[in-house]
């Protein structure tokens, strides 16, 4: 029997390649190795509806057990690859077994950045990206009384969201003037901050945490340098993640702001793709290489590289696309809006209907939208087929977006 | 406990029974019914759960909200009249023997 292939990570990444290369044909051993002890499951709801209770484990793993039994997928869970053998195709792991590859895919993921401040390690200073520690947060939510949050990014203003929506009081510290600047327009930090303030969460941007202050090995507050202090039984920090590049670094594959990939996306080793968070891969709608965390990324990129393993050498192309609920409210982005240089908008923050969509250089980049599902959509469409849509249509409501997508025959992305 | 029908697009029907409150989409992925993928995980994000409902049943759902309706146009597979995401289809005991058909592909 051969190899096969093997996929380190059993994010949705790692998921998605295994399901996949069963979808596209591929009739060799599969196998799926993973630190975390669990089935592969969707990360997503750890801040949304898991620790609201709406979500169980259960209704959160990708696939039940069964799946991996009934498409031959050897699943290791809880075992760590600790090297890459690229001479000899092998991976080892910690447990001392090894594994031979034909094809192998990294989808080693992201973790957490972490503080490095006075204070925190103190107790009830947690970081969230897996399910345990989802598992911890829910369960130190419920006795909490105040909460504050560090990092005012799609993670950082989710959990605030939770916790509001839990009673709890919560306090917001971003350090940039606005947020989720990183990855959306004013107008659309404008109205979250709105959003949250509306519902009672505390949100001060600008702020630089100085440190954690505790007692008895406990966090009892957050300090900025101005001095401000704000009380919490409970920190919950988001502020952004790193790669893992540890494993293909040691390997000798080529690093850059994560695992550098091809356009096929495989590493300098053509036996090798790396996929997902981890991957920094050149994309075409951002006219750069780039790193994207997000569910979307991964499942495309997972088939993708599926595909290409299974015989048929593909490029990837799909069009980036992300969301966040925060109360009610979900935003839709499409595209990626990086040196964008015009903005334009439609609907408006007082109806809670409002696009945004981003130009640059005279062609539509991206579009963010809340409670404008269509435009979204449509959105999709336009940006991947290039369609040509000038700001001034953009702002025009009698501009129908779904006749200008339409026109250019349809996109699946 | 209602029944729901998947048929695939080859004409192979298997019936599941499927408790009320479940939505048509997390049985179908419980019951191990390839051709549902619900990449999004049910959030009206992508369309890859999308299936066409048999008209007998069609006109008992809940009509579809506005987020179900814009996903819908970029299903893989063209949307029809009684296309619908099974994620946003909740099981009740009124739709049992609800019969789905599912689209050739759903990426």
């Amino acid at each position: 029997m051969k190899s096969g292939t093997v996929i380190v990570g059993t994010g949705q990444a790692g998921f998605q390649t295994a399901a996949s290369l069963r979808t596209e044909g591929y009739l060799e051993k599969i196998t799926l190795i993973g630190e975390e002890p669990h089935i592969p499951y969707q990360r997503p709801p750890l801040s949304k509806g898991f620790p609201l209770g709406k979500q169980d484990l259960e209704s959160i793993e990708l696939r039940p057990k069964q799946f991996y039994q009934d498409h031959q997928i050897d699943l290791l869970a809880g075992e760590k690859v600790v090297a890459i053998d690229r001479a000899a195709k092998q991976v080892k792991l910690d447990s001392g077994k090894h594994f031979f590859y034909e094809s192998l895919v990294l989808a080693v993921g992201a973790r957490n950045r972490t503080l490095s401040l006075k204070g925190a390690e103190l107790d009830g200073v947690l970081y969230m990206r897996s399910l345990d520690e989802g598992a911890v947060v829910k369960d130190r939510l419920e006795n909490a009384q105040d909460i504050v949050v560090v990092g005012g990014g799609f993670i950082g203003l989710e959990l605030a969201a939770v916790a509001c929506s839990l009673g709890k009081s919560v306090t917001v510290l971003e350090a940039l003037p606005r947020l989720m600047s990183r990855a959306v327009a004013p107008l659309i930090s404008d109205f979250y901050r709105e959003l949250h303030t509306s519902k009672g969460v505390k949100v001060v941007c600008g702020a630089s945490v100085s440190e954690m202050e505790g007692s008895g090995g406990k966090v009892r507050g957050v300090l900025l340098t101005d001095g401000t202090r704000f009380p919490a039984d409970l920190v919950l920090v988001g502020v952004g993640v790193v790669p893992n590049i540890e494993l293909a670094r040691n390997a000798g594959l080529r690093i850059s702001n994560g695992i550098a990939v091809n356009e096929y996306l495989q590493t300098d080793d053509d036996n090798i793709s790396a996929i997902g968070d981890c991957a920094e891969h050149p994309c075409e709608f951002a006219g750069a290489r780039i790193r994207l965390e997000s569910v979307q990324n991964a499942a495309d990129q997972a088939q993708c590289a599926a595909v290409t393993i299974a015989g048929r050498r593909n490029v990837y192309r799909a069009l980036p696309w992300f969301w966040t609920d925060q109360f009610d409210i979900k935003l839709q982005m499409a595209g990626i809006s990086n040196g964008h240089d015009c903005i334009v908008s439609r609907g408006n923050a007082e109806s809670r209907k409002l696009s945004v969509f981003y130009f640059k250089e005279g062609h539509l980049i991206a579009i963010d939208s809340i409670n404008r599902p269509l435009d979204h959509m449509m959105g999709r469409k336009l940006i991947a087929n290039r369609v040509t849509l000038t700001p001034e249509q953009a702002a025009d409501e009698s501009v129908d977006l779904k006749k200008m997508a339409s026109s250019s025959g349809a996109a699946h992305s | 406990m209602p029944k729901v029908v998947y048929v695939s697009p080859a004409g192979d029907a298997r019936e599941i029974d499927v408790p009320a409150g479940t939505t048509v989409m997390a049985a179908a992925l419980k019951n191990g019914i390839d051709g549902i993928v619900a990449e999004c995980g049910g959030v009206c994000m992508c369309s890859t759960c999308h299936v066409f409902v048999d008209e007998q049943f069609f006109d008992r759902l809940p009509p579809a909200q506005d987020t179900e309706e814009a996903v819908l146009e970029i299903s893989a597979v063209e949307r029809q009249p009684t296309s619908r995401l099974s994620c946003q289809i909740k099981v009740t005991d009124d739709l049992d023997g609800l019969i789905v058909r599912l689209p050739e592909k759903q990426r």
